[in-house]
């Protein structure tokens, strides 16, 4: 394939013909891998727009999820090696199982966290920074439990769906894996949209995240409104770690959370964090503009472009894409 | 939630992950691939004269004698790591049991494989008096980053593993290797792609890492022409597609991938899964029992190039592993072995202090279980064996050695 070189050297090549074959490869590759962005982006922007924290732990609390997912397939008598022919009842049933434990340890642990590491904290009215500092020591703890508890290795890859082509757009293959990611993680974000701007205590969290103070005035229990944010952060997280075991099996590593949880942030500022919408689009213009610069610069440009790009929009528009909303009155 | 609601939920969460363990295990027995194009060359018998750590048991030393070894033990590509470690450690415990006079004292360092935490804990055995040898570091990144210090205490270090040519020539005193390096490496595996396996269209891939890009370039220049394309991957990454797609668009009938198991594993997993059906064929950073693990099936017909011995035949050396550790030894456990038997029979002719270790090192001349090893002036040895090995029932065998 002839490439244009800047240098002689081709430390960053601008192959726009491969850009333009890969196209809808890139496409389809982009909104899996941004579909998954955006559902542990939900988790920093629910939290963000609640208590104006970032929670950088929030990477680990997905890594225990895949975790999860490993000990359920493992637990199920799965083992690594070669994918099992399994018929559909028993795979759906076997995929909700690993999701509903995926979930609950998520969701627990993000519970867990917010009780340890944040509730002291407001208690005693600590300055923001603190939080900060927190978040990340939080963070490199829980990294570190895992570490001491399953070692350096990632756990040996499970697999109970093989990836198959289901159709193809202008060329590009779509697997079941990649419908099924994409698919379930907008069910998902619809969901919490729902649940956020039509329940009771979607109006609960809106309340305290527009004027902590006047909601707590008019009965709004503040403290379990942040600990159901922080839940439901942790349940979509484990929902995105079981996603993301079914497309990379080797995902359950100590680090393995640092990367994503770090795009994930991205895809919550690019969109405007605070906004669930926001998490949805900015998760995916990420998983998109990876996968494009990807083939445009050289695959060791991909992480770099997403922030590259990021770093552009926020230059112009620093408030996100869609800006910060979960505590406007806007419904 | 209630505190009582929330225990519930807890309570709940742990019975039913009891309920899964609880299940029956399945184990389905990997499907083998049929690799059956190539004959097994026969693995080398156990050289009669080869050096045992166990000495004459006459030796007598100073209590306060210790070696060290220092490289990942549980950081990043551990498994490598800990072959290494256990072949060390099986070295110390046959010497000390035999020697009753002479205890030498193992120290451990764990590096974590980073190249930015090499240098501070070599630092620290560099003050640590008491070690006078040290068996390490087993990645070439963390070698580079360190090796300065080990020469300027002029304290002996063996590599078992590290390969990158550039390693010896820094003028390090105190570098050794005790397996061949990537300059040996590279070639033999060109040679086995294009020759043994009849490949004429080659991608090369290679990581980040100072091994993976040296053992990259080094492959490259040996296959020429025959180099179909060549991608980068980064340390870390575990989702490949746009590069594998790239990859597919050239068709290539191999793909050599120059860099560690962590990465190799889903990147050889994604390859397959795209329907990539060339032969994929990695260095010895990937030859290794988590790389067959990770890969799934699509480890089946992996082939790997080592500048390591098989050691199947070494059964003493296998007898006494299995015993110490209750698994078969790996990749660069003989190697360790064997480097750390030098440093031991070192101390057991009385060479007790760094500089005499190193003056003893410099000169040594001598069968071990892997080859012969003696060194020239740069650290490097002068008989290097290229093995290859290939996954066979989900279990890497020996293949043909390349000369």
């Amino acid at each position: 394939m002839p490439a244009l070189f800047l240098a002689q050297d081709p430390w960053i090549n601008f192959d726009v013909e491969a850009l333009g074959e890969q196209f809808w490869f890139n496409t389809v590759e982009g909104l899996s891998q941004g579909s998954i962005y955006a559902l542990i982006a939900l988790g920093y922007t629910l939290v963000y727009g609640v208590l104006k924290l970032i929670n950088f732990a929030h990477s680990e609390v997905f890594i225990y999820g895949a975790f999860a997912t490993w000990f359920t397939f493992y637990g199920l008598g799965f083992r690594p090696g070669s994918t099992p022919d399994l018929p559909i009842f028993e795979l759906v049933g076997f995929l909700l199982l690993a999701l509903i434990a995926a979930m609950l340890i998520s969701g627990g642990t993000a519970v867990i966290l917010e009780r340890v590491a944040y509730r002291p904290l407001r208690k005693h009215k600590a300055p923001r920074l603190a939080f900060l500092i927190t978040a990340i020591g939080a963070s490199f703890v829980l990294q570190q439990i895992i570490f001491i508890w399953r070692g350096g290795n990632a756990e040996q890859a499970i697999r109970l769906m093989r990836p198959e082509e289901a159709f193809q757009i202008f060329g590009a293959g779509v697997t079941n894996l990649t419908i099924i990611i994409v698919l379930s993680s907008l069910a998902l974000m619809l969901v919490a949209d729902t649940f956020i701007n039509r329940t009771r205590i979607g109006r609960g969290i809106r309340a305290v995240a527009q004027d902590p103070d006047t909601a707590t005035l008019m009965g709004v229990n503040k403290e379990r409104v942040i600990m159901l944010t922080f839940l439901v952060g942790g349940l979509l997280a484990g929902a995105a770690a079981l996603l993301y075991m079914m497309k990379i099996p080797q995902g359950a590593s100590y680090q393995g959370g640092f990367l994503l949880g770090i795009k994930a942030f991205a895809a919550a500022v690019l969109g405007g964090i605070g906004n669930i919408r926001g998490a949805l689009l900015g998760g995916l213009l990420i998983g998109l503009f990876e996968n494009y610069g990807q083939s445009l610069f050289g695959g060791e440009w991909r992480d770099i472009v997403a922030f590259v790009v990021l770093i552009l929009i926020l230059m112009f528009r620093p408030t996100g894409i869609l800006g910060e909303s979960l505590g406007k009155a806007r419904v | 939630m209630s505190k009582a609601r929330l225990t519930r939920v807890f309570v709940l969460a742990a019975a039913a992950s009891l309920a899964l363990g609880a299940c029956a295990a399945r184990d389905d027995g990997s499907d083998g691939g049929g690799n059956d194009n190539q004959p097994q060359a026969d693995a080398p018998a156990q050289p009669v004269d080869a050096a045992n750590p166990r000495g004459d048991g006459n030796a007598v030393c100073d209590p306060s004698t210790t070696i060290a070894y220092a490289g990942t033990i549980n950081g990043e590509n551990a498994a490598l790591g800990q072959n290494i470690l256990n072949g060390v450690k099986l070295a110390v415990e046959q010497h000390n049991e035999a020697n009753e006079q002479c205890q030498v004292k193992l120290a451990e360092f764990e590096t974590e494989g980073v190249p930015d935490k090499a240098p501070g804990i070599v630092t620290q055995m560099a003050n640590t008096p008491d070690i006078i040898g040290v068996v390490g570091l087993p990645f070439s990144g963390e070698s580079k980053a360190a090796g300065n210090i080990f020469h300027e205490a002029g304290l002996v270090s063996i590599t078992p593993s590290a390969t990158n040519p550039d390693l010896s020539s820094n003028g390090w005193k105190t570098f050794f290797r005790g397996v061949g390096t990537d300059t040996d490496q590279g070639p033999a595996a060109a040679k086995f792609l294009t020759e043994n396996l009849g490949a004429q269209n080659v991608c090369v891939v290679q990581d980040d890492s100072e091994y993976g890009v040296g053992l990259a370039n080094s492959v490259k220049e040996a296959l020429g022409d025959s180099v179909a394309c060549q991608e980068e991957v980064k340390s870390k990454q575990k989702e490949f597609s746009a590069v594998i797609n790239k990859i597919k668009s050239e068709s290539p009938d191999a793909i050599y991938y120059a860099g560690y198991y962590r990465e190799a594993a889903p990147f050889a997993q994604q390859l397959y899964d795209q329907g990539v059906d060339a032969t994929f064929a990695g260095p010895d950073g990937i030859k290794d029992a988590e790389f067959v693990k990770g890969a799934g099936e699509a480890a089946n017909n992996a082939y790997f190039t080592c500048p390591c011995v098989p050691e199947d035949q070494f059964t003493d050396f296998i007898d006494a592993y299995n015993a110490a550790f209750g698994k078969a030894p790996g990749t660069y456990s003989a190697e360790g072995y064997d480097v750390t038997t030098i440093l031991l029979k070192g101390i057991d002719e009385g060479n007790t202090d760094r500089a005499a270790m190193l003056d003893y090192v410099s000169n040594y001349e001598g069968q071990g279980l892997t080859k012969k090893f003696t060194w020239d002036d740069k650290g490097d040895l002068t008989e290097t064996p290229v093995w290859t090995y290939k996954v066979e029932n989900g279990k890497i065998v020996r293949n043909v050695e390349i000369k």
